[in-house]
């Protein structure tokens, strides 16, 4: 009655149906070997938040791509955003970023699996925002002066807190 | 906030007006943005997230109102009661993780133009703008979210860089942030089991199908949710002509050719199915939501096919939202437990039937 995988001796506990050029193909695997398909064939879709864990699961003690070096791997364990402080490893965990900053930290690993996750696309494409040229040094000071008038709110220091509460209210109002 | 005003009918998106709303019921857009400067929601502290919240208050209801919307209402959802939160998850103007979130992170919600516009803020992403339509409205409502999306930039700081777009917490959005989903009511399919193709064939083009409430939710009363996964690499016009030159047109396509082929070939059992729901939801006197659900969508293709006339479509469009736990309880203005509920929904289904 049970079904072995395909690929070995395991039952089969993933099946799918494909139709390629009227073909009909079935496919019956375990956990592992559908896990690995879901990786290395294109063709067999998966919803993206499935195909992120999974690749995130299965990476889990593989720090890196095959393609990168072992040293690559080793860095990426200890890799750590230094604005937030989120690790890579936490990330694969919650599959969340944790400040915009990740995304310059992570860069490398991320756009493997950004690949991956969006049909090969590396790059964005679409709507710029009008102020994006000035947007990043803009990014970079908000979130300076974010950083300080909080450290200043928990060093109770209020005199600098409120001059940096009127910079920050300065720099925000220039947007509107 | 004013349930008591959003009680008076459905949203516009379930007028079952617009065009295919036979088969389209609404065009929902929803984009993802995050402001600079701040950690994104997940790991950005109490103090942080009141700020966040308190800024995008302040700059939405700021902007004078014929700019962003007509007529825009603030929800602090945190102080709002729990059943109230539930009608705002209900009329798909707020989501469910962010009607319950557990450790009480600050947020609130903007609900504009006839609930057409709505954007939650501290979310899984600090902004999540949405624009909710009937019937196939794609392009209008790419048009209005877009312009307000522009208006807002004018009043925050988007995280953005050039390669990855706007940046989300989570990867899988970032990009574009834009989610394209349509909301089909496929019963054809269904009874003729072709449904399990079409979910296939949406696999295939990196669709995800969902239910009528989203991620995880079931299918109820034959509502899919259809909606893009990839938003990095493409264009907000390609993603959005993908949907309006082959998705939808190739779903309704095929769900008409199932319909027709159940008024031919099995005319006698369609219409028992179709005059069997209209029979239980006009005489049953204890009805639960699911199975309200099922029957109101054989009425609906019976409606739409113009099989049965002692109903017009719009009276069961609004039933599909007002049998809802929340809507029910706030229409029969009492806290009820489910089998209490399951008799109150009955008799409103009879009354606005026009059954005894």
């Amino acid at each position: 009655m049970k079904r072995k995988c395909d690929l070995c001796s395991r039952p089969a506990t993933h099946h799918s149906v494909e139709i390629v050029n009227g073909q009909k193909i079935e496919k019956h695997l375990c956990a592992f070997h559908a896990e690995q398909e879901g990786l290395t064939v294109k063709a067999q879709h998966q919803p993206i938040n499935e195909l992120l864990t999974n690749f995130v699961k299965l990476n889990a003690g593989v720090d890196a791509e095959p393609d990168e070096s072992g040293t690559a791997g080793g860095q990426a364990k200890e890799l750590a955003c230094d604005q937030c402080g989120i690790t890579y490893a936490q990330f694969r965990e919650s599959t969340l970023l944790g400040c915009p900053r990740c995304y310059t930290v992570f860069e490398k690993p991320l756009g493997n699996l950004l690949e991956r996750a969006h049909e090969g696309a590396t790059h964005h494409i679409g709507k710029v925002p009008a102020r994006a040229g000035v947007g990043e040094q803009r990014q970079e000071q908000l979130t300076r002066l974010r950083r300080r008038l909080h450290d200043a709110v928990d060093a109770e220091d209020y005199e600098l807190a409120v001059k940096l509460r009127d910079e920050l209210t300065t720099l925000e109002d220039a947007a509107s | 906030m004013t349930p008591a005003r959003m009680l008076e009918g459905a949203g516009e998106w379930l007028r079952g007006s617009g065009p295919q709303s036979d088969i389209v019921i609404s065009s929902r857009i929803r984009l993802a943005r995050n402001l600079a400067g701040f950690p994104f929601v997940n790991s950005a502290n109490r103090r942080q997230c009141d700020e966040i919240l308190e800024l995008t208050r302040k700059r939405i209801t700021g902007i004078s109102e014929k700019r962003l919307a007509d007529r825009v209402i603030w929800v602090p959802v945190n102080d709002a009661p729990p059943i109230d939160r539930q009608l705002l998850v209900e009329r798909h103007l707020i989501s469910r993780p962010f009607a319950s979130a557990k450790n009480g992170t600050p947020r609130g919600v903007a609900i504009g133009n006839d609930e057409t516009f709505a954007v939650m803020v501290n979310e899984e992403d600090h902004l999540r703008l949405q624009v909710l339509r009937s019937g196939m409205q794609l392009g209008e409502a790419f048009d209005q979210i877009n312009r307000i999306d522009n208006v807002l930039e004018e009043h925050l700081d988007y995280a953005y860089a050039r390669r990855f777009g706007y940046l989300s917490a989570c990867p899988t959005n970032v990009g574009t942030g834009i989610r394209v989903s349509v909301m089909v009511h496929l019963p054809a399919l269904k009874l003729t089991g072709e449904i399990e193709k079409v979910k296939r064939a949406a696999n295939q083009m990196h669709l995800a199908i969902r239910g009528m409430f989203g991620e995880g939710s079931e299918a109820q009363g034959d509502l899919f949710q259809v909606s893009n996964q990839t938003t990095l690499g493409k264009t907000e016009q390609e993603i959005l002509g993908d949907f309006q030159h082959t998705v939808v047109p190739q779903i309704v396509a095929y769900e008409h050719q199932a319909r027709q082929l159940l008024m031919q070939q099995r005319t006698a059992q369609l219409d028992d199915r179709i005059h069997r729901a209209w029979g239980t939801l006009t005489h049953a006197r204890v009805l639960g939501t699911d199975e309200v659900l099922q029957l109101l969508s054989h009425v609906r293709l019976g409606v739409n096919l113009g099989r049965l006339d002692a109903v017009d479509i719009r009276t069961v469009n609004e039933l599909f939202l007002l049998t809802q736990p929340a809507h029910l309880q706030k229409l029969t203005d009492e806290a009820m437990n489910p089998a209490a509920r399951r008799v109150a929904r009955a008799k409103m289904i009879r009354q606005r039937l026009g059954a005894r």
